[in-house]
């Protein structure tokens, strides 16, 4: 049992665990077929419920999920696991029947039926169903309720609510500038701008995988990996200073994360060219610039011309570039995190002077 | 066509009270059209019927399919009610100041007997972000976001938006610790928006001469907490927006959004 714990503590280690995400997302799609199976979707939702359980006897595991606010999130859990693991079922069906030259299901059903009464009893159903979860739930689930507010005595850790924790697990590699403001106003305006850079007429209205593929593996690398899984990652696996605590491990104060964070500009004139930084910031700061300028403006041009010209010459160049820059925005974050975990660092561009920190 | 069942009603006494019933110059005077036992009159229920007639009269069978929509947008829809109305009967016990906020939710929890009004609400608002999230989730997985539905899609990524408000503003309104040490998480990050947080990139940069444009007490983290940290100003501008504000604003996208669901075409299928 002991065993188990650490190795699950050992699996949950940030670097671990979203690799793992990547890997677990990467393997589902890539063996779609096999796993489109139902034994293999309701076996994954019966081991994590049993992992859940046989968690709960571990009163540090017990602590974390059953505070009354992250029970809600034990259920995205389940809930996502399935709905992703469903889509591609659903997907993998469909796709099997336009090879054999029949169509989606979607199709074979699109006949008309009458809202009263096949639709309304649906929804009667379903409300009632609802209804009676949401009482049930209240009933045994008192709402939380703390110390009344004190401006001086801050917790350790402060956590926001948990649907933002995605963007506060995005605070450790960026600055808040980043994590808080620009990057959450580019999920916004990628999420609005979907349906105008897609240009791909096909599956529309009907699941499918082999139709879509591109879009469907950035959208659940976005949505599961980057969005929900960094979610379950701040919640249940941070602790305070926001240091990273195992499923099973005791939340100690006093747990020291060594932080040896080094900037783009130390690397580049300390440790390569060995002259010491310059005065100005300006210059200091100029290797990190240009990669960043690079990264923005030169790299989708670059793509453009060689592994992404299939899409510049479908989707025509504003498109291209205005999907090109929302891509590259999505992937700083797994890059940022990589030079992180790798080469330990801290900025590529730092400008405290003036709050500039990339 | 999907061929439409009847049944004929077992004659009984049920039968014969409804039957009864639905005569009655009360009920017909309620509901202006026969039983729902013909085609007509079950258009006629959906047509004559303010709430009903959100509804098409007749859909594609894949759209009923629990399998198609998972009923996600359904019961993001049912929850924002049961939001609306348990949020109302919370309303009428809870002030937002400093002196009362906390102690009319002990108040709450203490002397309403069974009261769980404020359990639905919270556990109603989680589950709702999940749902929505849910909904756009299959909305994708199916395409339903291909013309003609682009733009109820992007309606729809606003309303995601103003759901995790809403679940932000309330979430402060208990005025407990962790009310307020989440909301001061979340809004410290205002005070890095480039040029519009004193902390944030730029802003030193609007200045006129030595007399800067942003600081601490005019930037957009003040816009939002209607002070410099998270007090008074900020717990009456979260109550003014999660109960008028923002339930309005959402409110009027979920018209825009169950229109253009029908003006689309109705529930999305394959051409
Ligand atoms: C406040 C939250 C929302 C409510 C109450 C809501 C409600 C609904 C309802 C009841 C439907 C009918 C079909 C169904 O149940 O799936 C629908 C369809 C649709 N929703 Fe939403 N929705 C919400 C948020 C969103 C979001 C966040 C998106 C996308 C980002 C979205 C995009 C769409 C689209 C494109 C359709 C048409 C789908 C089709 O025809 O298959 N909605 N919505």
């Amino acid at each position: 049992m002991v065993l188990i714990k650490g190795f699950v503590n050992t699996l949950a280690d940030p670097r671990l665990f979203f690799l793992l995400a990547c890997v677990g997302l990467a393997v589902l799609i890539w063996k779609r077929e096999q796993l489109a199976s139902s034994a293999v979707g309701y076996g994954t939702l019966g081991f994590l419920g049993i992992f859940f359980v046989f968690g709960t006897f571990d009163p540090n595991f017990r602590l974390i999920v059953t505070k009354p606010d992250n029970v809600p999130i034990v259920g995205l859990i389940f809930l996502l696991a399935f709905f992703v693991w469903y889509s591609l079922r659903e997907g993998v069906l469909n796709d099997r029947r336009i090879a054999a030259g029949q169509g989606p299901i979607e199709k074979a059903e699109s006949d008309r039926v009458w809202v009263w009464p096949d639709l309304v009893y649906i929804e009667l159903i379903a409300l009632v169903l609802c209804s009676v979860l949401l009482i049930v739930w209240s009933i045994f689930l008192k709402a939380p309720l703390e110390q009344p507010a004190n401006p001086a005595n801050t917790p350790n850790p402060s956590k926001a609510p948990w649907y933002f924790l995605g963007l506060q697990e995005m605070l450790v590699y960026f600055d808040p500038w980043l994590a808080g403001v620009v990057l959450p106003g580019l999920i916004i305006a990628g999420l609005i701008a979907i349906p105008y850079i897609d240009r791909n007429p096909k599956g529309n209205g009907y699941y499918t995988f082999n139709e879509r593929k591109p879009e469907i593996v950035l959208f659940l690398f976005g949505f599961a990996v980057l969005w929900s899984s960094l979610i379950v990652l701040g919640t249940f696996l941070r602790g305070p200073n926001w240091n990273f605590f195992g499923p099973f491990e005791y939340w100690d104060i006093h747990k020291l994360a060594a932080l040896t964070n080094v900037n783009l500009s130390e690397y580049f004139w300390i440790r390569m060219l060995k002259t010491g930084y310059p005065s100005a910031w300006a210059v200091r700061e100029l290797p990190g610039i240009v990669l960043v300028l690079l990264y923005v403006f030169a790299l989708p041009v670059l793509l453009g011309k060689s592994v992404f010209k299939g899409y510049y010459e479908k989707l025509g160049p504003s498109r291209y570039y205005v999907t090109a820059f929302l891509f590259l925005a999505m992937m700083s974050l797994p890059l940022k995190m990589l030079a992180r975990w790798i080469l330990n660092l801290k900025y590529v561009v730092a400008i405290p002077e003036i709050f500039f920190n990339i | 066509m999907a061929e439409t069942k009847t049944i004929a009603p077992a004659e009984g006494p049920g039968t014969r009270f409804w039957n009864w019933l639905t005569e009655t110059q009360i009920w017909t005077s309620v509901f202006r059209h026969g039983r729902p036992d013909s085609d007509r009159n079950r258009v006629l229920v959906v047509l004559s019927n303010v709430f009903l007639h959100l509804h098409p009269v007749r859909l594609r069978k894949s759209g009923v399919r629990l399998r198609y929509t998972w009923c996600m947008g359904g019961l993001s829809f049912f929850l924002f009610l049961v939001l609306t109305f348990t949020g109302l009967l919370l309303m009428f016990y809870y002030r937002p100041t400093l002196e009362y906020a906390y102690t009319d939710i002990v108040g709450l929890r203490e002397h309403v007997p069974l009261g769980i009004m404020r359990e639905m609400h919270r556990w109603g608002a989680h589950a709702m972000v999940i749902t929505v999230w849910l909904h756009m989730f299959r909305v994708f997985m199916t395409g339903s976001y291909k013309p003609p539905r682009e733009f109820n899609w992007s309606v729809g990524v606003v309303m995601l938006v103003l759901t995790l408000l809403l679940s932000f503003t309330g979430y402060l309104l208990p005025w407990d610790q962790l009310a307020i040490w989440a909301i001061t998480v979340g809004s410290n990050m205002a005070r890095a928006t480039p040029f519009l947080g004193y902390e944030g990139p730029g802003a030193q940069l609007l200045r006129l001469g030595d007399v800067p444009l942003i600081h601490a007490a005019d930037d957009a983290r003040f816009a939002l907490l209607g002070g410099t940290f998270v007090g008074e100003g900020a717990l009456l501008r979260f109550y003014v927006l999660h109960c008028v504000g923002l339930p309005l604003a959402i409110a009027v996208l979920m018209a825009v959004h169950f229109w253009r669901v029908r003006k689309d075409g109705g529930i999305s299928g394959p051409l």
